[in-house]
């Protein structure tokens, strides 16, 4: 019984508490039991089982007063990047130490309003800043396929306990958030869909920032389906965010009609890059293959400046990022490491409460910005970023959605390509160029490498228009009919 | 552009991280990679792009001038390392 | 250039350059990118919100009153209106800067170049240019005396509106500083966009100053910093310039460098904080979109902005036939030109536009002044003293006795006309009353009579002061000069 509730979609298991076959707080205790069998995986970390059961109680409650809401008693995890009231957050860092927030992110906040059960915070990449989430100060997240291979894999990242706690089945979906591939990345390692809205979609109120022009929060689940239902409870207009979007929230399920006859797939020449893997290079010529199947018409467009987006972002984030962590300065909330005297206390906390990626980053970040060269980098790439967006908005012009791979390559091992950084930041290859243009992009499992690792394929649509996305990702995911399951413990 | 110890030091004051000295040069090597990397944006013709000023169309969100926040010094002082009497209290400032 | 005042240096005169950098608190309910509120004096972090606190998360949203206040005080500057402007990161850590970074307006502020009018002791007026007027959020509060190591933080300031008004380098003299911030402060409080209380720190400067040969290249500038009441700003240059020059005298030359001010000890001296190089790393903050508004949303505040005091002070000259310094005391702030003018022309009032600029400027400034009140806490109100002068242009009473009569209106609050019959202070004009006081005095003092006749002008006052003295003050000091003339025939 317990594995099959776990097995359950959030769809399948939202239908099961409607009819009353179930009730959350069995579906509660069904995911703890796997949050406690799979700690080995270290997906959570902090894990909240008597909050969750306390949640699943007070949604089986409404339930039965007939106020049930869109995800009610359905458990989710949450990136600990959200803060969450009461609860211990801590971005994955050190410098974040006891930090309990005294206020919950919209985003969180719209879940609970509609009924969601938090199990827990997830693991991450410290700041987000990563696609392994071997930076976190709370140790690596083991991907669950790791036993397919017998090898400690990792999950990708930044959302890498999310994703993880996903596809091992300990949480019917998660909430992770995307800054250059966060989501969608670790979903294509783990074998489940993962989902970056329209930049301005979703609130960032509340969520510790990256990179501001660039995070978004999204959905991690097992389907397309359940991304949707996700993301019409997460998304909202808010405004305590200058940068999120009046516009009202579509039903996204409904957009799901498995139709794509006539629909126009653009396929970017230039996402073919030297030296990529075949089986990556044969999966997407599967994908196009599927597409045109279903009745799409494949569009090959160009998009010039792809190699640049790597670079750009490279730019554009830390730099973004060494303003947005100046804020942890052991003053007011986390660590304070003290010192001889002011600037000394300042020195020896950041010193101690950031991770080495951290600090790399935020010395770019630094960098770019300062006396000199803020032209040369930071200007050039804000104007890079233009032309990027631009691209995009020519090949729209002869297509509806884009479909590329979602990553350059399977899960690797824990402890590889950790010499070179260059090497970790092509991971995000792929997905970067999406959030340089703000663009809302999704991953779907689409098959297995040849050592029956997942690999994702991952379909980008035009700004706010996250239903056609959808709507073609369903038919991917129809005609991929990925059953894979990483082998339970 | 190559960075060198000093100027790794000097970033590293600015974003006030305590760098030892044995590990300035193996910041500063990764710290050129990166740059020598990203330093290909110089092949990108830029000359008649205006930078991005924000990534989706929209226009800058407004509040009325109204008070709705705030008096709650005991929230905003929760997570404080130090306080006293209501104040943060932080290692001597010298102006 | 007029209005310099040269520093005679023992090796020849040498011409001050001041530039003025004013941050002055936007006057609204709310901060600028936070719901918190602005009431000085409160509790410490009791206004602080925690966007203000800058937790994790937290981002910001702009209060457009604020935007309209930058706007509505570029235009009383004579300003170019920028209808695209964009807030940036300044960034730099210090404990009472939550974020580690002040939202500001850097390359492209909200308001571009004006110029300000400043009133000089001399009447010449002289024009001094503004650069740009840009918004920012203020810091916190840092006490540094509650603790012999620590500092006592508090944010209640922290994101409160600022403008920070930025002069060229145009003043010579600390009079044009005093002046000039006399002006701006004045401005402002006009269109109740700053209430300019330098005590409460709502209005601040920092003073850049330099020196120079005249008629050569502008010297290397020191900024002081923070300087909080126009007197300290007039001290400070004067200290500031005198250093400069001494230095160079001696053969030395001037560090440009961040000073601070000591009111006590008369002097000026270097911050021995001295941030990174001063390497600020301005971007656009990603938080939040350029800030965008149409011609039409700064004409409608232009329509809505009030008479300013140039114009009023103009005005004041042509309608009232004032002297341009009556005219410029009078209109110095908003309320005190309002109360003259409704003693001149306000409902149920009226009377000599020259007579009521005397007694506001004379005599109800000068009793105000020394009981520590302002205009608006003045117990005579512009409708009473406007009867008061009434009864001196009708003759019911003289000038003196109006004198006596307008400290008992200070102390009672009662009509001038009341206290004039409840008194009969009511002026004779009965010349036999008048002839008969005169009479009674001539037969009193024959030697003074004699003086009188042979034309002592000095006997003459002397007969008045004793016939007006003999009738309490009440006689027309016209009708006893006359009666005078015709009884000794001077
Ligand atoms: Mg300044
Ligand atoms: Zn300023």
């Amino acid at each position: 019984m317990m594995s099959a509730l776990t097995d359950l979609t959030i769809a399948e298991a939202g239908s099961l508490l409607t009819k009353g076959e179930i009730s959350a707080v069995d579906l509660a205790d069904a995911h703890i039991a796997a949050m406690e069998a799979e700690a080995e995986l270290n997906a959570f970390i902090t894990p909240t089982p008597e909050r969750a059961r306390e949640m699943a109680a007070a949604a089986d409650a409404s339930r039965a007063r007939g106020e049930a809401g869109l995800l009610n008693g359905i458990p989710l995890a949450a990136k600990d990047l959200f803060c969450t009231e009461g609860i211990l957050t801590t971005a994955g860092s050190h410098i974040l130490q006891g930090f309990e927030p005294v206020y919950e992110s919209t985003v969180s906040e719209n879940l609970w309003q509609a009924g969601a059960v938090l199990l827990g915070k997830t693991n991450l990449d410290e700041f987000a800043m990563g696609s392994s989430n071997v930076t976190s100060h709370y140790g690596p997240v083991k991907n669950p396929w790791g036993r397919a291979v017998g090898r400690d894999l990792v999950p990708g990242g930044s959302s890498g306990g999310s994703a993880a706690a996903v596809a091992a089945r300990i949480a019917l979906g998660a909430v992770g958030t995307d800054t250059g591939g966060s989501i969608r990345q670790p979903a294509a390692f783990s074998g489940i869909v993962g989902m970056k809205p329209t930049y301005g979609r979703c609130s960032r109120w509340g969520i510790v920032a990256f990179a501001s022009s660039l995070d978004q929060a999204g959905p991690l689940t097992r389907t397309v389906q359940d991304a949707a239902i996700m993301l019409r409870a997460m998304a909202s207009h808010d405004p305590k965010d200058s940068t999120s979007v009046d516009r009202s929230v579509p039903d996204y399920e409904a957009a799901l009609t498995g139709d794509v006859r006539g629909l126009r797939v653009g396929v970017p020449a230039e996402y073919r890059l030297d030296g990529m893997p075949a089986e990556i290079e044969a999966l997407w010529q599967q994908g196009i293959t599927w597409m045109r199947d279903a009745g799409a018409e494949i569009v090959e467009v160009s998009l010039p400046l792809t190699k640049y987006a790597l670079p750009c972002y490279y730019i554009v984030a830390p730099a973004e990022a060494s303003s947005n962590l100046a804020r942890y300065d052991g003053m007011r909330f986390g660590l304070r490491v003290d010192g001889a005297d002011l600037t000394d206390t300042y020195e020896s906390t950041r010193a101690a409460g950031f991770g080495a990626e951290v600090k790399r980053r935020v010395m770019i970040g630094t960098y770019v910005l300062s006396a000199g060269y803020y032209d040369a980098y930071y200007l050039k790439a804000q104007k890079v970023r233009s032309r990027i967006g631009e691209d995009f908005e020519a090949a729209f012009g002869r297509c509806d959605v884009l479909l590329t791979p979602t990553a350059p390559s399977a899960a690797f091992t824990i402890g590889e390509r950790q010499d070179d950084p260059i090497l970790m930041y092509l991971n995000d290859v792929f997905t970067v160029p999406a959030n340089l243009a703000g663009l809302p992009g999704i991953s779907v499992p689409a098959g297995l490498d040849r050592e029956g690792l997942p690999l994702g394929l991952q379909i980008i649509g035009r700004a706010f228009d996250e239903e056609t996305m959808f709507r073609a990702a369903g038919v991917l995911e129809t005609a991929a009919d990925f059953t894979a399951k990483p082998p339970a413990l | 552009m190559a960075l060198d110890k000093a100027d790794v030091l000097h970033i590293a004051r600015l974003a006030r991280i305590r760098v030892a000295a044995e590990d300035l040069e193996g910041i500063a090597s990764d710290l050129n990679h990166i740059i020598d990397w990203v330093e290909q944006l110089g092949e990108v013709e830029t000359d008649t792009t205006a930078p991005m000023t924000s990534v989706v169309q929209m226009a800058l969100k407004t509040r009325d001038d109204v008070v709705g926040d705030g008096g709650y010094a005991d929230k905003v002082l929760a997570n404080a390392p130090e306080t006293a009497d209501g104040f943060f209290v932080v290692p001597k400032v010298i102006e | 250039m007029t209005g310099a005042a040269l520093i005679k240096g023992h090796t020849g005169d040498w011409e001050v350059v001041i530039g003025l950098e004013v941050h002055a608190h936007v006057v609204s309910e709310s901060k600028l990118f936070s719901a918190a509120a602005t009431t000085f004096g409160a509790a410490p972090n009791s206004q602080v919100s925690l966007v203000d606190a800058a937790m994790p998360g937290m981002l910001p949203v702009i209060n457009m009153h604020c935007v309209r206040q930058a706007v509505r005080t570029g235009l009383g500057l004579n300003a170019k209106i920028n209808l695209h402007s964009v807030f940036d990161r300044k960034n730099y850590f210090y404990p009472d800067l939550p974020q580690g970074y002040q939202i500001s307006q850097f390359k492209q502020p909200v308001v571009g170049e004006g110029v300000v009018v400043i009133d000089m002791p001399s009447g010449e007026p002289r024009e001094i240019g503004i650069e740009r007027l840009h918004l920012e959020q203020d810091a916190g509060k840092s006490l540094h005396d509650q603790h012999s190591t620590k500092s006592y933080i508090d944010l209640n300031r922290a994101g409160v509106a600022l403008m920070e008004i930025v002069s060229k380098p145009d003043m010579r003299s600390a009079d044009e500083a005093a002046a000039y911030l006399t002006k701006m402060r004045s401005i402002l409080r006009y269109l109740g966009t700053c209430d300019g209380n330098m005590q409460e720190g709502s209005m601040r400067a920092d003073v850049n100053v330099s020196v120079r040969r005249p008629g050569t290249a502008l010297g290397t500038r020191c900024e002081i910093k923070n300087v909080n009441s126009i007197r300290f700003v007039r001290q400070a240059i004067e200290v500031e310039s005198w250093r400069q020059v001494e230095i160079l005298e001696d053969g030395g030359s001037i560090d440009q460098e961040t000073r601070l001010f000591d009111p006590d000890k008369g002097e000026t001296r270097a911050m021995r904080s001295k941030e990174e190089s001063h390497d600020y790393r301005y971007f656009p903050d990603p938080d939040l979109l350029p800030l965008e508004f149409d011609q039409s949303f700064v004409d409608d505040l232009r329509a809505g902005l009030p008479e300013l005091p140039d114009a009023k002070k103009a005005r004041f000259v042509s309608e009232y036939a004032l002297s341009e310094y009556d005219a410029g005391v009078l209109v110095v702030e908003r309320e005190t030109a309002a109360y003259y003018e409704a003693v001149v022309d306000g409902e149920g009032a009226g009377c000599d536009p020259k007579l009521a600029a005397n007694w506001v400027i004379s005599e109800l400034f000068g009793r105000l002044n020394r009981e520590g009140k302002t205009i608006a806490e003045s117990p005579v109100s512009a409708t009473q003293l406007s009867g008061l002068i009434k009864l001196v242009e009708d003759d019911t009473i003289s000038g003196r006795i109006a004198k006596d009569v307008f400290a008992q209106m200070f102390e009672t609050g009662t009509d001038a006309a009341a206290i004039v019959a409840a008194k009969g202070l009511k002026q004779i004009t009965d010349s036999g009353a008048i002839e008969a006081a005169v009479e009674k005095v001539i037969q009193a003092s024959p030697e003074q009579a004699v003086q009188f006749r042979e034309g002592n002008q000095k006997v003459a006052g002397w007969f008045v002061g004793q016939v007006m003295k003999a009738t309490q003050g009440k006689a027309n000091p016209k009708l006893v000069n006359e009666i005078l003339k015709k009884k000794l025939g001077g």
